[in-house]
Formats: C-alpha cells, sequence, structure tokens
C-alpha cells in the first residue's frame, strides 16, 4: 500500500509557538519545586539539535536514493540503541552485544517482511522512518525485557542454583525468568495497542491526519506499523533474552555471581 | 576415597573464602564443620562443580572434577542448599523436576518416605508448607536423582528443635537403608557426631584437623560452637 504524498510547510516561526507549552512546563515544574527546569531546557535543545540534524541526514539519503546510505543509518541507529539500552540493563554481564544482535535482527527481519510482502517498497522514504520506528521500540522492548532479567537472576540466584544443582542446564535454571522478562518487554506495547484509538492516537496516524492524508489512509498506515511493531518487539525481546541469559552462566552452568553462602 | 582436596584456593568478590585447602572425604557419612563464614558451605560447592577453585582441584572417586560432565556430576552428586528453594507448583513437581531433565523414571512417593514425608504431601502446594517440610521436599528432590552421593549444606539451621530431629532421624535412617554417602556441613559439632563417621573441620577457609569422628569430637565440641556463636 502506498499513501500518496502529501505535504504541509511548517515555519520556524510555528515551531518556536510551540514552545509556549514549554514554558508551561518549566513554569510548573519550579512552582511545585520538581527541579526539572535544567532538564527540561537540555531536552528543548537537544530536540532541537538532534532531529534537525536527522532532518538533514534525511534529505541527503531522499536526495541520493542510496540503499548503501540507508543501511548506514540504520547500523548507527542499531549502535546507538544498544549502547543506550545497556545502560538500562546495567546488572545483565556483557549486554552490548545481546542487545546489538537483537536490534539488528529485528531491523532486517520486519524490513525484511514488510518489502517482501509487498506492503511498503523498498525506497529510503519508507525505509528509513519505519526503521527509525522498529529500532526505538525494539531497545525500549530489549531494555526493558533485560532490565527485569537482570533484577529476577540477582533476586533469585539461591533458587536457580537450588535447580542447577539438580542437573539443570543454566538455560532451563532461568527459563521461569525468560516467561516474566519477555512479558515485561511486550507488555508496553501490546497494552498500547489494545487501547489506540480509545485513550490516544498514535503519532503516525496524528501526523498524517495533519499533513491532509485521507483519515482512512493514516488509520490503514497506523495499524501496519502497529502491527510491525509488535512483530519486531516480540522479536527484539525474546533474541535480547535468549542471547543475554548465557551471560549470567559460565560454560560449565555455574552463576557468575552465586547467592552468598 | 570418595572425595581427595588438594591445595584449593577460591576468591569471591576478591575475598580469599578458601586458602590451600585438602582434605579427604571417604565413602560413607562426613560432616565438614566450622563456624559461619569458615567456608565450609563454599567447600561443598566445590564438590559438585556448582563453582570451581581458582586454584587446586578436586579428585572424585580419581577424576578430577572438571574432566567430569557437570551435568551428570550434579545428579550423581546432588546438593541440598541450607534453604528451601523450591519451585513454583506441587510437591510432585517438584520431586519430579530432576528425572524429567534427563527423561529418568522416578517413584515420587518412595522418594517423599525417604525424605520422612507422608506421601501424602504429593499434590500439596509446595509453597504452602513449612520451612521444615520445604526442607524435606529439597532432600526428596534430591533423592529422586538417585544419587551417589548427598551434598547437605547445613540442613537443620533454619529448623526448630523438632523439626531438627525430624530431620536428622531422616538422615540417619538414609545411612542405614541405602548405600549413598553423605556430606553434611555444620557449624554444631554434636550434629556432626550425630551424622557422621568422618570428620572434616575448617576454619578461616583452611583446615585444621581431620580424622574418625569418635577421634576429632572428643573434648573439642565447645571451642567449635562457641566460634559459631560469635560469628553469627
Amino acid at each position: 500500500m502506498i499513501v500518496a504524498a502529501s505535504s504541509i510547510h511548517v515555519t520556524l516561526g510555528e515551531v518556536a509557538a510551540a514552545l509556549a507549552l514549554v514554558a508551561i512546563a518549566a513554569i510548573a515544574s519550579r512552582a511545585w519545586h520538581a527541579d526539572l527546569e535544567e532538564d527540561i531546557g537540555i531536552a528543548v535543545v537537544r530536540s532541537l539539535i538532534q532531529l534537525t540534524a536527522i532532518g538533514y541526514v534525511i534529505t541527503l539519503i531522499f536526495d541520493e536514493d542510496s540503499a548503501l546510505l540507508v543501511l548506514a543509518l540504520i547500523t548507527v541507529m542499531v549502535v546507538f540503541g544498544a549502547f543506550t539500552a545497556r545502560h538500562r540493563a546495567s546488572q545483565v554481564p556483557n549486554a552490548f552485544w545481546p542487545l546489538f544482535v537483537s536490534l539488528a535482527v529485528a531491523a532486517a527481519a520486519t524490513l525484511g517482511l514488510v518489502i517482501a510482502l509487498g506492503i511498503f517498497p523498498a525506497t529510503p522514504r519508507y525505509l528509513v522512518p519505519v526503521g527509525g520506528m522498529v529500532i526505538g521500540n525494539s531497545m525500549t522492548s530489549a531494555a526493558v525485557a533485560l532490565n527485569r532479567l537482570g533484577e529476577d537472576v540477582h533476586e533469585q540466584a539461591r533458587k536457580i542454583e537450588a535447580t542447577l544443582a539438580l542437573g539443570a542446564t543454566s538455560s532451563q535454571a532461568v527459563t521461569p525468568l525468560v516467561r516474566r522478562s519477555l512479558r515485561s518487554g511486550m507488555i508496553t506495547l501490546v497494552d498500547s495497542t489494545k487501547t489506540t484509538g480509545l485513550i490516544f492516537f498514535p503519532g503516525t496516524m496524528v501526523g498524517m491526519l495533519l499533513a491532509g492524508a485521507d483519515p482512512t489512509d493514516a488509520v490503514r498506515l497506523q495499524l501496519i506499523l502497529l502491527y510491525v511493531l509488535l512483530g519486531a518487539v516480540s522479536i527484539a525481546a525474546l533474541m535480547a533474552i535468549t542471547l543475554a541469559r548465557r551471560n549470567f552462566f559460565t560454560p560449565a552452568h555455574q552463576l557468575r555471581e552465586p547467592p552468598v553462602p | 576415597m570418595l572425595f581427595e582436596i588438594e591445595n584449593i584456593s577460591y576468591s569471591r568478590s576478591g575475598k580469599l573464602a578458601l586458602h590451600d585447602l585438602s582434605a579427604r572425604l571417604p565413602v560413607g557419612a562426613s560432616s565438614v564443620v566450622g563456624p559461619s563464614g569458615s567456608g565450609k558451605s563454599t567447600l561443598l560447592r566445590l564438590l559438585n562443580r556448582l563453582a570451581d577453585p581458582d586454584a587446586g582441584r578436586v579428585v572424585y572417586e580419581g577424576v578430577d572434577v572438571r574432566e567430569r560432565d557437570p551435568l551428570e556430576l550434579r545428579r550423581e552428586v546432588s546438593l541440598v542448599p541450607q534453604l528451601p528453594a523450591l519451585i513454583d507448583g506441587t510437591v510432585h513437581d517438584n520431586v519430579a523436576y530432576g528425572p524429567r531433565l534427563v527423561g529418568h523414571s522416578f517413584d515420587a512417593r518412595s522418594c517423599l518416605e525417604l525424605a520422612g514425608l507422608d506421601p501424602a504431601f504429593e499434590e500439596r502446594d509446595a509453597a504452602k508448607l513449612s520451612v521444615g517440610e520445604q526442607q524435606r521436599v529439597m532432600l526428596a528432590r534430591a533423592l529422586a536423582l538417585d544419587p551417589r552421593v548427598l551434598l547437605l549444606d547445613e540442613p537443620t539451621s533454619a529448623l526448630d528443635r523438632v523439626a531438627r530431629d525430624a530431620v536428622e532421624t531422616t538422615l540417619q535412617g538414609l545411612r542405614a537403608r541405602t548405600a549413598i554417602s553423605t556430606v553434611v556441613v555444620t557449624h554444631d559439632m554434636d550434629q556432626a557426631r550425630r551424622l557422621a563417621d568422618y570428620v572434616v573441620r575448617i576454619d578461616g577457609g583452611t583446615v585444621e584437623a581431620q580424622g574418625a569422628a569418635d577421634e576429632m569430637l572428643g573434648d573439642e565440641t565447645e571451642p567449635v560452637i562457641a566460634a559459631a556463636e560469635d560469628a553469627s
């Protein structure tokens, strides 16, 4: 499905006017001593710089129409995504590589499938934004899943070691935790997918409506993206857990951080 | 000889837990005694490769344990930890866990009986049992693996006197009814005397003395108990 391109022109003055809402946030923070004014300021500046920069990059990629540039951009997003998620999964030993591989596989598998199924054409205009959404959501999902896995392994080290003592492999010993971690990683998107259209309008749909697209097209594109994201986050969370769970153990199925005797 | 422990050292979080420790554990009923923090539980975990020493080696029936498949070794040399750590489900689910991993047949009721529990416990929710009952389910699920050696880490430390006596009676019954060798870790010299024929006494991560229980547990009972109380 290809939605006819609609375009609107947004001036810098209009962007600046939207900062009035940011001022309300800053005033509220100051009034209630939430101490967020500095963070709000940093967030505004960073979003301005980062989005402007990526805007130029995307413009370049669209103009060049180069698959290599798309691949390079997605690779950079995967690397930064894995670095960011690694900090959130601090209790998982060597979490970077499981995260890197899981984000890369989630991106490759979902983008490959949507092209193979004829949902989107293999052009930068589709691959770049969809790739960004897939990697961003996959990063959050994998990070939440690994964070939960790390906490559970730490808290349940006694039970895990007692299971190892019965001759279980390390994979078998953490199987009950894998279920919970996978659920943690996916539940946010599953819940938001359930309530979409009722409690909130998702971003893509809002963007298309603002850009003047037909509401039916906006809804259908949004549905495609939600389904694509569900697939992507499940791949990312499951792969990250599957790869990372080994890192808690030695090759001899011993906990690297055993419970205190 | 069942175990020969040769010059092992083991560090944990940068702290030396065992230092150049050598000991022997014969076939039959042995005990490792010492005060809290002396390294006896750590030593037990090295016997079935829940951990490996940084230096030295543990030899089981003439073979370095690192040459054995760790999963097979743990089924043959089964460890019952100090505190109950059962999986979610019924008592049967717990007893069945180990044998099901390898497709072995087992008799849950006889395992429960050997562990001193009424077979009627089989369908009860494991989480709703008392600590003493859970500890015996831990023993039953280890027995379900049909092990040759049982490693018991402070098997009664979490129990009141009545439950402790019951578990000790169970372990003495095991000695009489099976050919399973046992290694009991305890800080209680009297318990060692009741449950073991051979005793290794350790403190500060190294062996102080070892020998037949009759010779070892004469006048030296009191100091070890006192040390245990000081450390706890």
